[in-house]
């Protein structure tokens, strides 16, 4: 099965392990992620506000783009790339006028034919979560997993539709898939500060500090999430909440592909651990993942 | 034996003959039917209804489909804004109306259809199984104090345990115990038979049927009251039942009930020590029309004011904080019991929602704001107590099919006019009161208990002047 | 201090432009306060979310315009979550910004030079262009 992916501009750089790990998986699974030709930035900020439409023009060249390709679905590992998208797809199924403008600008015919998909969603609708737990070649037992969910996997509910809002359950049935066990923790839905990191640095610190010692307090061995901004601010800012509190011992932060890539066996050393600020190789190797 | 009654299409369309075991119909049956009148629902409303139809002279069935009248009430601790123990309260009406002359209490009972005309209906009921011989057991409670089994009291709220061959309470009316088949040891496992073997009388009945029996009546009143939000499954942003110290109001009742599970003890239910940070938060799943009931519910600015004084009564240095939105205190001495409950025990009000609950090491913490300082606040609690939503009674729609009657969306009966005829229904003859109609408090609903009972007279005694005339 | 408020004011220009680019009726706020008790970055505002709201509500826009609340939002969306009326305070936010920029201009919020190489080397784009992009006229 070949899926059309998006892979956004984030996982061609900074996040390429995220990148990576989800493309090799795919392979292991049986899936293929067929990357869209000549793609743009997807904007990277849906355009809240009702008189301001330029911004949706990059995501609904994308989404024509997989449309003209004769797909109807379209699958993204980022967060941030997901919930443009998909509210931008929103707009383009529900609002007559503001899609009118928007394909007369570029020039495209596109209704929202495309689904958009986020990875852990094709897991789980399209391969499967009980396939998975078959293809696990290493089960990750013993690993104690804070999924971390953020806020754009899942907000707006109305319009993302991914799962509940308060307490969603989708992360945790992937853990479980692959053999670790998912611990509860209040701050799952919480926001990391986003990119208030490069404006107000403080709200991303102190954010990150509640998610992270929420993780911990719940007996989390690491936090795992899907957003590239996220991974950055709950693992780059563990040095400076460490200086103002001093109890707070660090906890590696990877995404989840690489938890995937782990439990289908693929070599540790090809997922990028040492872009980690807080090295997760100590804690894998103490609980035998990695050896 | 009370009559036979034949009724048909009750079961796989076939017709069903049932001898139910329950006492003299006779006497009910000895007026006319114009002078009969059922009421559904036995808590303060249609006890209230029962009993001045019953002095009126008219014979009235009264129907629970629990097993002893009291309804609600019977689960609070004291009542605002007088601060009267509900149980001493409420205890003498329960046991007027089981000792009316001319009121027949039909419990565990449910309504399951209905033919018929104004002034002329007849109801299908389904009297349940209890696996006790009602007229056969003396209420002597050998049964209950033998029985091993022990589980989750229905009654308590969680709060408590109770035996499988139970009571909902000691002052039970009608007081005939009755046998929760999933807990019962005899019946799921086939082997105890403790209460048989403990009963003097052989009232114990382990292969009872449920039966069936008709009752035709000129009028009928509907009390069946109300349930609490569901908040449990439908709250996760408060823990979804998960945090052990966050509980609803009425279960807060059986707490500070004198005659409750702690036998009035102020604990929490984790560990079972006294909290001394308790945090009240009002509004939980009403006035909230995207997610939940949009409606105010009415009744709990009062409730959670006496859940905060009964609270300080018990532990003097605790501090009790509410979160509110607006205070809603119009009924008589009501205002007036809230401020002096804010100065004498020193609450803080604070007015915003709490957003959020979560459990951090044995502290409830909770996410709210005050919004007339502008701050966010957080409190980590030992205990919260949610001032959920009441909703109509579990089955409210289906009685309405039954009965002919209509429903809004959030599942209240529909009244004739809301100012006018507040009590009246679209249906001749059929009369709704307290809870089911709409969110009120206890002097509003036996007040509509009574203007139910009026109307009903008025309905029946009217149609006998038009038949004497027409003869 | 004093404050009146009269029907010119409640109706001005500038809220009502608020209202038209967000989509949002303020008066659908009945001021319960859940939007600030759950937002994340009350820490670094001067008016709670529920604030912004209010001082709308009254069209007191000079309060509004200068409020800090409005360019810490990170619009997590987490107040139009668990509104009970449904207000989007995200949207509100993001029209209260953007009227300001095209107002004023952009603002230097953010300047690049602040950031460390290493920052930078590790800050993934969209952190960059989602914050940056907030500071645009648009």
């Amino acid at each position: 099965m070949k899926y059309p992916y998006f892979p956004g501009c984030t996982l061609y750089t900074k996040a390429k392990k995220l990148d990576d790990a989800g493309r090799e998986c795919s392979q292991k699974l049986g899936f293929e992620l067929d990357e869209l030709k000549d793609w743009t930035c997807c904007g990277a900020t849906f355009p809240l506000v009702n008189d301001y439409h330029i911004a949706m023009s990059g995501p609904t060249r994308i989404l024509a783009d997989t449309k003209a390709r004769g797909d109807d679905k379209l699958v993204t590992l980022c967060s941030v790339c997901f919930n443009v998208l998909k509210r931008t797809n929103h707009v383009m199924r529900n609002d007559e006028e503001r899609r009118a403008k928007i394909t007369d600008f570029i020039e495209r015919d596109y209704h929202g034919e495309v689904e958009v998909l986020h990875y852990l969603q094709l897991l789980r609708d399209e391969i499967g979560f009980d396939t998975l737990r078959e293809k696990v070649v290493k089960p990750l037992t013993g690993l104690k997993v804070a999924c971390y969910y953020g806020c754009l996997l899942l907000r707006p509910v109305k319009e993302i539709g991914l799962d509940a809002m308060e307490n969603p359950t989708i992360f945790e049935e992937f853990i479980r898939a692959l053999g670790a066990e998912p611990v509860e923790f209040p701050y799952k839905v919480e926001c990391c500060g986003a990119f208030q990191t490069v404006h107000s640095m403080t709200t991303a610190t102190r954010c990150s500090h509640d998610i992270l010692r929420s993780a911990k307090n719940s007996g989390a061995d690491l936090v795992i999430t899907t957003c590239p901004l996220c991974q950055f601010n709950l693992d780059d800012r563990q040095p400076e909440i460490q200086k103002s509190h001093t109890a707070f011992s660090a906890i590696p932060v990877l995404y989840f592909t690489q938890l995937l890539a782990l439990a289908l066996d693929l070599p540790a050393a090809g997922l990028g651990f040492e872009r980690n600020l807080i090295d997760p190789l100590p804690l894998l190797k103490e609980k035998g993942i990695v050896s | 034996m009370g009559e036979l009654v034949e009724l048909t299409g009750l079961k796989d369309g076939q017709p069903v003959t049932c001898a139910c075991a329950l006492g003299n119909l006779t006497e009910f049956e000895s007026v006319p039917v114009d002078r009969r009148v059922m009421v559904i629902g036995g808590g303060i409303t249609g006890i209230t209804a029962a009993i001045d139809l019953g002095n009126a002279g008219y014979q009235v069935m009264l129907v629970d489909r629990l097993p002893s009248v009291g309804g609600r009430m019977l689960q609070l601790s004291e009542t605002f804004p007088t601060l009267d123990c509900a149980q001493c309260t409420l205890t003498p009406r329960t046991v007027e109306s089981g000792q009316h002359p001319k009121v027949t209490l039909k419990t565990s009972c449910e309504v399951i259809g209905l033919e018929g005309e104004p002034g002329d209906f007849t109801v299908s009921l389904r009297q349940k199984v209890t696996y006790v011989d009602w007229n056969k057991c003396t209420g002597c409670g050998t049964c209950i104090q033998k029985c091993p089994s022990k589980g989750i009291a229905l009654f308590e709220r969680d709060a408590g345990r109770m035996t499988a061959i139970y009571t909902l309470s000691p002052q039970a009316v009608p007081n005939k115990p009755q046998i929760d088949p999933d807990r019962c040891r005899y019946l799921t496992k086939g082997k105890c038979g403790v209460c048989a073997k403990s009963c003097p009388v052989g009232a114990i009945d382990y292969k009872q049927q449920e039966s069936f029996f008709a009752a035709r009546v000129g009028a009928i009143i509907v009390a069946t009251g109300f349930d609490i939000y569901d908040w449990k499954n439908k709250m996760p942003e408060y823990g979804g039942g998960k945090i052990p110290d966050v509980i609803d109001g009425l279960t807060m009742e059986r707490y500070l009930s004198a005659s409750g599970p702690t036998a009035g003890a102020m604990v929490r239910p984790s560990d079972g020590k006294e909290p001394k940070e308790i945090v009240f938060i009002q509004c939980v799943g009403s006035r909230n029309p995207e997610f939940h009931k949009a409606y105010c519910s009415r009744v709990c600015c009062m409730y959670t004011a006496k859940h905060a004084r009964l609270y300080k009564h018990k532990v003097h240095d605790g501090q009790v904080y509410v979160f509110y939105i607006d205070i809603r205190s119009t009924g008589k001495g009501y205002e007036q019991f809230i401020q002096q409950s804010v100065s004498e025990e020193e609450i803080i009000y604070i007015r915003g929602r709490a957003a959020r609950l979560y459990r951090e090491g044995d502290k409830v913490m909770v996410q709210g704001a005050d919004t007339l300082t502008g701050k966010k606040i957080e409190i980590a609690a030992d205990m919260v107590v949610l001032a959920a939503a009441m909703v109509p009674n579990a089955g409210a729609q289906e009685l309405a099919d039954i009965l002919g009657i209509e429903c809004n969306a959030d599942g209240f009966f529909i009244e004739d006019n809301y100012k006018l005829s507040p009590v009246e229904t679209g249906r001749q003859g059929i009369y709704i009161a307290g809870c089911c109609q709409g969110i009120k408090d206890i002097a509003d609903s036996s007040a509509q208990g009574s203007a139910a009972a009026s109307k009903a007279l008025v309905f029946l005694s009217t149609l006998r002047r038009q038949n004497q005339e027409a003869v | 201090m004093k404050t009146v408020i009269s029907r010119s004011q409640v109706k001005g220009d500038f809220v009502s432009k608020v209202a038209e680019i967000s989509g949002e009726n303020f008066f659908n706020c009945y001021q319960c306060g859940n939007c600030s008790a759950g937002c994340p970055s009350v820490d670094e505002m001067d008016l709670l979310p529920s604030q912004v709201v209010r001082y709308l509500q009254l069209g007191l826009v000079e309060e509004v315009k200068s409020c800090k609340s409005m360019w810490v939002c990170a619009a997590c969306m987490m107040c139009h979550a668990r509104c009970p009326k449904g207000v989007d305070i995200s949207k509100i936010m993001e029209a209260l910004r953007v009227l300001r920029l095209r107002e004023v201009g952009a603002e230097a919020h953010i300047d690049v030079t602040d950031f460390s190489d290493d920052y930078l080397a590790r800050a993934p784009q969209i952190a960059m262009i989602s914050g940056y992009r907030k500071f645009l006229p648009l």
